[in-house]
């Protein structure tokens, strides 16, 4: 028993720390991204699988924060969890772009006092860290994850108030608006990591509808000095858009390295768990996005 | 006071706002071909019809919709006319006074546009392109592009669709 703890707990770490960026993806489907008229809904299949946009492995099942294009806090409506997605519905009521996003946000660790090795509780934030270590404690080692993922759409023309940067994680900024996309256009797109240009970043772009297709359309680019990328669109369709700061790593190849690629935080190499402050970190960015033909 | 008059007179004329009818002088009669296509279901196509000037914002100057449903329910689907929402609609308010109008009929559909009516602009030489896009319910979408250069005093140009639209021409006069 006393070797079995230690060992289930580590194995939880490693699960909890990044749940789909192992194994499968996640992902965000919108019925619409450009919309026309005053008063619309667009609902939203959120789900878990390999193959893009196929639910057939696991629902996503968080509730999503909407932000509406005056960047008041939107409602998603008729949320339900089923087998193998999940499904909301918003109601646009706003001219402009609206945000819908799912961020998976948490602190995860073990720490060991008077011998016995103790798992962080589940739920707890980067705030809550310092309080949640007791003192004496020895050996911590804490994860820290942020998983953006978020999608637009917008009701007449494209407007950028959703945009503006929270400074954490990694976040897109629009150099082609994300809802003013065409297949014969190339689009470019800054990431920010926790509020500054990420240079170096690893950006997956995979065109959905893969199982019709023999060989899957896909792309592997990286960011620029200024955190950008050009992506051109093979054609039109809906893509979905993964953003790492390590390199994307084949499936059942076991942990992925910390971060260590350009543009990764200095928290390495820092005292682990010193001050409350997460020793390894996990963040992503994803979104969904619909390239319109010409 | 003779010679003073006149310079005068030309200036209001160049700006077009003391006599409207100087720029209403400018006047498109376009001709737009819906062709007849049979399907099971079929429903008349909205249609779009622009100006694009390089360097200028597009100048919607048509758009045929379902321009009666109640609540405005016709505008739902304004942006299946993709080039046309991206390029101009999505900006717009609708109904547009003078520019928003109901769906027509398969067969040669003419138009009388006069500068400063509707949306339609007078316009000052240089090269110009009108397009015409139609969608339709359950059905294709077709875009046709006649460029054309206005040198003051007339422009006609021609073009002619493959599916969803049949021959486009007009003739432009001042």
């Amino acid at each position: 028993m006393k070797y079995r703890k230690p060992l289930l707990a580590l194995a939880a770490v490693t699960a909890l720390a990044a749940p789909a960026a192992i194994a499968h993806r996640m992902w965000l489907l919108p019925s619409s991204t450009v919309v026309s008229g005053t008063d619309n809904w667009v609902t939203v299949d959120a789900a878990v699988s390999n193959d893009l946009f196929y639910f057939d492995h696991r629902p996503l099942g968080v509730i999503p924060a909407i932000t509406q294009p005056d960047g008041s806090e939107g409602k998603a409506e008729h949320h339900n969890i089923g087998q193998f997605r999940a499904t909301f519905d918003v109601h646009l009521t706003q001219q402009g772009t609206y945000r819908i996003a799912v961020v998976n946000q948490g602190v995860f660790g073990r720490y060991t006092l008077n011998g016995e090795t103790k798992m962080i509780p589940r739920g707890t934030t980067k705030a809550q860290l310092a309080s949640a270590i007791p003192a004496g404690a020895t050996d911590v080692q804490t994860s820290e994850m942020l998983a953006r993922n978020e999608i637009f759409v917008t009701q007449g023309a494209p407007t950028s108030t959703v945009f503006k940067p929270t400074g954490q994680g990694i976040e897109l900024v629009p150099v082609t608006h994300p809802n003013d996309l065409v297949a014969d256009e190339p689009a470019t797109f800054q990431f920010l990591l926790d509020g500054k240009p990420a240079s170096g970043l690893y950006v997956t772009t995979i065109l959905g509808n893969g199982r019709y297709r023999a060989a899957p359309k896909q792309m592997e680019q990286r960011t620029d000095l200024q955190g950008k990328v050009t992506i051109k669109w093979p054609e039109a369709g809906m893509y979905w858009i993964n953003v790492t700061p390590n390199a994307p790593q084949p499936e059942g190849e076991g942990p992925r390295p910390q971060a260590q690629g350009a543009g990764a935080r200095p928290a390495q190499g820092a005292p682990q768990g010193m001050g409350g402050v997460p020793s390894g970190r996990r963040v992503s960015y994803t979104t969904t996005l619909e390239v319109l033909a010409p | 006071m003779q010679f003073r008059l006149t310079a005068f007179t030309t200036a209001a004329l160049g700006a077009g706002a003391l006599l409207p009818n100087a720029a209403a002088a400018q006047t498109m009669d376009l001709s737009i071909e819906l062709p007849r296509i049979r399907v099971a279901e079929y429903h008349k196509p909205y249609v779009a019809v622009w100006l694009e000037k390089e360097g200028q914002a597009p100048r919607t100057l048509s758009v045929w919709y379902d321009v009666d449903k109640r609540g405005g329910e016709g505008t739902k689907w304004l942006h299946d006319l993709r080039q046309w929402w991206r390029a101009s609609g999505r900006t717009m308010s609708f109904p547009a006074d003078g520019v928003s109008g109901a769906t027509r009929a398969p067969g040669v559909q003419k138009q009388r546009l006069v500068a400063g009516k509707g949306g339609m602009p007078a316009l000052t030489p240089g090269q110009y392109t009108l397009v015409v896009e139609a969608a339709r319910e359950v059905g294709g979408r077709e875009v046709v592009r006649l460029p054309f250069a206005w040198n003051g005093s007339s422009a006609t140009a021609t073009a002619k669709g493959a599916t969803e639209l049949g021959a486009v021409s007009f003739t432009l006069k001042r």
